[in-house]
């Protein structure tokens, strides 16, 4: 085998991980049609007919039939799970019902329309993320979808048919899915359509006609082969890495897309999007935060962009320059990045010449051994920029009227000074004054103030007064000095304000963090951690807050702590349940739950989440990216705290029980040698007596009456030592192979006279292999039952062991021809202290209550019953483990 | 016999009334006994003394009883009886791969105990080798493989018979499952209890004349096997 056709380890390892994962997971398979009309529903239903004619346990969750005869006719028999009914602004809608479907958990479950929008109020706001929890609770699942409806196809198909989709389903949606197209020729499908077979809701029967031309269906037909050509595609390359295979494929890509405010980028996060697809390599979407601040339709935008590609599958990195190049590729050295995915500028911009060229060449110029894609923006064209976007962030009422009220000051002073300085002079007084004033407010402010300065000065000062005519050069060019240095100072005092907020927020963002993690040092306990926690979080996102923990003692998912600023409703409090559960964000500004109060953050470290952070906002805009990158930082802090201190605690308790298992140990040794040593002495003395010398017949009886006190004194010790043993939780079985023959030996030898008037019959399979068991307990097992048999039934009958194996488990049984056990229930001998009526002397009640402790700590059960030919049978089941093979015999 | 010629016992243990009642029994039984209430005192002794056997307690108040062993080991090699009680056998297993020779559970037959002595005493001394095992209606002569119960000849496997001579070179003697295992299947075999079972019950099956009470290959629950010499 050379050395190129081995099979990649780390893609052997993703591969084995994802065939287990998906050996959980609930199976996906989607119908997958070019347009409405193809007979996908159709296609669904009949491939669900034949697997519940497999004997499958199939029910339809949601199947849309919009009345058709061919399609209600394969419905019909079929179990289906009734639809939810919920009512949304005095309209009744009827859902799919998800929590129904999980609590009935078929093994498939027919859920059409995968892309469909669910009705406000639902727990999630799209099937397809229904869809996804069925499969992680291990559903499988058939669905339909077009290919329209595909989050990386959507741009394509509104390019060939001019309609904008709005309902689309993200591509890693189908990951791992089986597809299946439902393929219809174009000619076919127009005439079912011009036959009324196609459904269209109203509003789209106007656009009938434009969508459902030949050429768009050719068009549409061709994404949808290419779709599932290339899923296919991927699924050969993953057998091919996984086997291999030699491929062309050069592996270690990664991906970056430069993501921006500009409408641009949403098409370009989809197109980065489906090179990563077509490449199989992870991609990062990254976003350089310049000096400038958005504002915000620029925010909600940018933040719309990053959503969409964290929905599609990528790395979010927001990180802040004052040169998006330098920021760019700072990002794309840390990540690794081989690729590197830029929109193509729209235009030529004068301002680049003197930076240093465009944005495009400086960054291939730097790009080094990366490869940068530059992609032509589509879709929505991006507003004409000017050197600067439009100046006027917002209103400032506040800088405005300082302007004015300033402008009007220095009005008033320079009608003072006039009279001493001369005309001229006071322009210089205007124009210190719009300076000053761009060091306390806005542009725009500056802006107005600086014209209104120029126009006052005119009319009120140059001659001809109270006139703005101008008549000599000198103060012509006075006049525009005060307009371009009060315009140029204002625009630059400005970007010096901008930058000096951006980095001020920045410098808040990381004292936030700092402070957070130093108090988070300084605290010893968690009572003082969780209080910090509500108090650092709450100032610095201007929330509510409030932390729910999973506590030990309550049944509850969650319990809410006690010190939150925000008494979560029930309501919230089920959101953050399944925050916690799912290990996902929840609620406000989430895809889950949206209609919640409360945004729900869980706080995961490593494998488990330690609980939920859960925030009501007092502002109602959304957080920026900027503060949700911090707040992610914080959970992040909060949940690797909560896990350390969890730890901590753990161990703390650790050593303690291991401390008082230790205590008790020792008082139960030294008590057992007390009570062991006399005892042993009275025995082996005894037995030295024997040995000394021939002992007449009365003497013989009596050494026999000592011995047998001794043996009983002796056993009684031990059932009480094992019981405290037993009860502490101190016994741990020791299993290990033996033969069942010598633990029943080693049992009837321990009796010794006790059975001297009940002979013992064994009756175990000749060819009995050896057992995993723990020797001494279930030596003491058999004692203790073979002891109480002999106990409650009359001298001379037989007590039979039996032993058999079952596939799975060894079954020792310990059958008397006694009275049998009393009316009631069996089980309740196992009680402690419980006798049976018409015991002979010499039993305490522990005997059994033993025997079923040692039987459950090696993992079995125990049972009783009378048999039918009378007399009582005890039963004990311990769990068998195959022999592993002997080595081969070496003849 | 003189008292000299009489072999010299050590006992260490901490319980006065276990050292007087072993006293009793050995020294009735032409054995002189040099009793030791720490196990200090007992290895001191053992220096002083020189001891043919040395009959040890397991749960001494002072030194654990297998710290004595190894100062024992680290300059005699005496025989070793460990005394112990009934549940520690982890404890037994440890000292007997640590290099005691046998042991006893307390409470202790008397006529047990001497046996075990009489065997440590005698695989102490070196004697020679000798070709033909008998054990009751077992005969193996060693050197022509061949085994007979009542005059009929057995057939073993390689197997078998490697760990049939085992036990025949230790004859009277406790061997823990480890020691076994090491020997008969290598290092590499020692947690392979399960070995162990199936080929004792082959043998028993062979060579026992009741195979499920067998007389020969005794088990001791949680050690090991004995191999009875039978007169």
């Amino acid at each position: 085998m050379s050395e190129t056709n081995r099979p990649n380890p780390d893609a052997l390892l993703r591969s084995i991980q994802r065939e287990e994962a998906a050996r959980r997971r609930g199976r996906l398979k989607v119908f997958l049609g070019m347009c409405a009309g193809v007979g996908k529903t159709f296609a669904m239903l009949e491939a669900a007919r034949r697997e519940l004619a497999a004997g499958r346990d199939m029910v339809i969750g949601y199947v849309e039939t919009h009345g058709r005869k061919e399609t209600d006719a394969l419905t019909e028999g079929l179990p289906a799970i009734p639809r939810r009914t919920l009512e949304y602004r005095g309209v009744q809608l009827t859902e799919f019902d998800l929590d129904a479907t999980l609590a009935r958990r078929p093994q498939l479950v027919l859920v059409d329309e995968f892309a469909h929008t669910n009705a406000p109020g639902s727990r999630h706001p799209k099937r397809c993320q229904d869809v996804l929890e069925l499969l992680d609770a291990g559903i499988d699942v058939f669905t339909t979808l077009n290919v329209q409806h595909l989050e990386s196809r959507a741009e394509a198909v509104r390019q060939i048919s001019g309609i904008t989709i709005h309902e689309t389903v993200p591509d890693t949606a189908l990951d791992g899915a089986e597809l299946e197209l439902v393929d219809l020729p174009p000619d076919e499908l127009r005439a079912r359509l011009s036959a009324g077979k196609v459904y269209l809701p109203d509003r789209a029967a106007t656009a009938q006609g434009n969508f459902f031309r030949p050429g768009n269906l050719s068009a549409l037909r061709e994404l949808a082969l290419r779709f599932v050509a290339e899923h296919v595609g991927q699924d050969v390359r993953d057998y091919r890495l996984t086997h291999g295979i030699a491929d062309p494929w050069k592996s270690g890509q990664r991906l970056l897309v430069a993501v921006s405010p500009s409408p641009t980028s949403a098409s370009l996060v989809r197109w980065a999007c489906r090179l990563a697809g077509e490449l199989k390599a992870p991609w990062v979407a990254a976003y350089v935060e310049p000096p400038r601040p958005l504002d915000t339709e620029e925010q909600k935008r940018l933040a719309e962009h990053l959503a969409l590609a964290r929905q599609l599958g990528a790395e979010i990195i927001t990180t802040s320059d004052r040169d998006v190049v330098a920021g760019l590729l700072r990002v794309a050295r840390e990540q690794n990045v081989t690729q590197l995915v830029v929109g193509k500028p729209a235009g030529w911009r004068a301002l680049d010449l003197w930076r240093g060229g465009s944005f495009l060449n400086r960054l291939i110029q730097a790009s080094g051994d990366i490869d940068v894609h530059a992609v032509r923006a589509e879709g929505v064209v991006a507003p004409p920029r000017g050197v600067r976007p439009p100046a006027f962030e917002s209103w400032d009422w506040r800088g405005l009227l300082l302007a004015l009220g300033s402008v009007a000051g220095v009005t008033g002073v320079g009608l003072l000074l006039k009279p001493l300085t001369g005309y001229p002079a006071i322009a210089l007084v205007y124009l210190l004054a719009v300076v000053v004033l761009g060091l306390f407010v806005r542009r725009g402010a500056v802006f107005i103030a600086s014209l209104l300065s120029a126009l006052l000065w005119n009319f009120l000062f140059v001659p001809p007064l109270f006139t703005f005519r101008i008549s000599s050069a000198p103060d012509w060019m006075s006049f525009l000095a005060l307009l371009v240095v009060g315009l140029v100072v204002g625009q630059l005092t400005a970007r010096l304000r901008a930058q000096q907020l951006a980095e001020r927020s920045r410098e808040q963002r990381a004292t936030a963090l700092y402070l957070l993690t130093r108090q988070f040092a300084q605290s010893a306990d968690l009572v003082q951690l969780l209080g910090i926690i509500v108090r650092q979080v709450g100032e610095a996102f201007r929330a509510d807050i409030a932390l729910a923990l999973p506590e030990e003692s309550s049944d509850a998912p969650l319990t809410p702590y006690f010190a939150s600023t925000w008494a979560l409703p029930e309501k919230e409090l089920s959101v953050a349940v399944w925050a916690f559960q799912h290990r996902q964000p929840a609620g406000r500004s989430t895809d889950t739950l949206a209609s919640a109060q409360g945004l729900h953050l869980p706080l995961v470290a490593g494998e488990r989440a330690a609980g939920v952070l859960s925030l009501r906002f007092h502002d109602v805009t959304p957080l920026p990216p900027a503060q949700r990158d911090l707040l992610d930082a914080f959970i992040r802090q909060i949940a690797l705290v909560l896990d350390r201190q969890r730890l901590r605690d753990a161990e703390t308790q650790a050593k303690l029980l291991a401390e008082s298992e230790r205590l008790g140990k020792t008082l139960l040794n030294s008590v057992s040698h007390e009570l062991r040593t006399p005892l042993a002495a009275i025995s082996s003395a005894v037995s030295g007596l024997r040995e000394a010398g021939p002992l007449t017949p009365a003497q013989q009886n009596l050494a026999g009456e000592l011995d047998e006190a001794a043996a009983r004194l002796d056993r009684l010790v031990r059932n009480l030592l094992d019981l405290s043993r037993l009860e502490a939780g101190h016994l741990r079985a020791n299993l290990d192979w033996h033969d069942l023959r010598d633990v029943v030996r080693s049992a009837t030898d321990y009796l010794g006279r006790a059975l001297s008037q009940h002979p013992v019959k064994l009756n175990l399979p000749p060819d009995l292999p050896p057992v995993k068991l723990d020797f001494a307990l279930t030596e003491q097992i058999l004692a203790n039952l073979l002891g109480n048999a002999a106990r409650h039934t009359p001298p001379g009958t037989d007590i039979e062991v039996r032993a058999r194996l079952d596939p799975n488990q060894l079954i020792i049984e310990v059958a008397d021809h006694g009275p049998g056990l009393p009316h009631g229930d069996p089980m309740r001998l196992f009680d402690r202290f419980q006798r049976g009526p018409g015991a002979t002397a010499g039993g305490t009640g522990l005997g059994l209550s033993l025997v079923k402790g040692f039987t459950e700590t090696q993992g079995g059960t125990m049972t009783a019953a009378n048999r039918a030919e009378g007399g009582a049978v005890f039963t004990v089941r311990l769990p068998l483990v195959a022999l592993p093979p002997l080595p081969e015999e070496k003849e | 016999m003189s008292d000299s010629l009489k072999p010299l016992v050590l006992v260490i243990d901490d319980e006065p009334q276990i050292r007087r009642l072993l006293a009793v029994a050995l020294e009735a039984n032409g054995y002189r006994v040099l009793p030791a209430a720490t196990g200090q005192e007992g290895v001191v002794l053992a220096a002083q003394h020189r001891p043919a056997l040395v009959v040890l307690d397991l749960g001494l108040a002072d030194l654990p009883g297998q710290e004595v062993l190894r100062r024992l080991r680290e300059w005699s090699s005496v025989p070793v009886v460990i005394l112990s009680v009934q549940d520690d056998e982890a404890g037994k297993v440890a000292a007997l791969d640590a290099g005691a020779d046998d042991y006893v559970t307390k409470p202790f037959n008397t006529g047990e105990l001497l046996a075990r002595l009489r065997v440590a005493l005698r695989h102490a001394t070196p004697r020679e080798e000798s070709a033909v095992f008998q054990s009751g209606a077992l005969v193996v002569d060693l050197a022509a493989r061949r085994v007979t119960v009542a005059d009929r000849e057995v057939r073993l496997t390689a197997t078998e018979f490697a760990l049939l001579s085992l036990f025949i070179r230790h004859a009277g003697k406790v061997l823990t499952h480890r020691q076994i295992l090491r020997e008969v299947w290598g290092p590499n075999a020692e947690g392979q209890t399960h070995y162990l079972r199936v080929y004792v019950a082959h043998l028993r099956e062979k060579l026992e004349s009741e195979p499920s009470r067998p007389r020969l290959l005794l088990t001791e629950p949680g050690v090991g096997y004995r191999l009875i010499e039978e007169e």
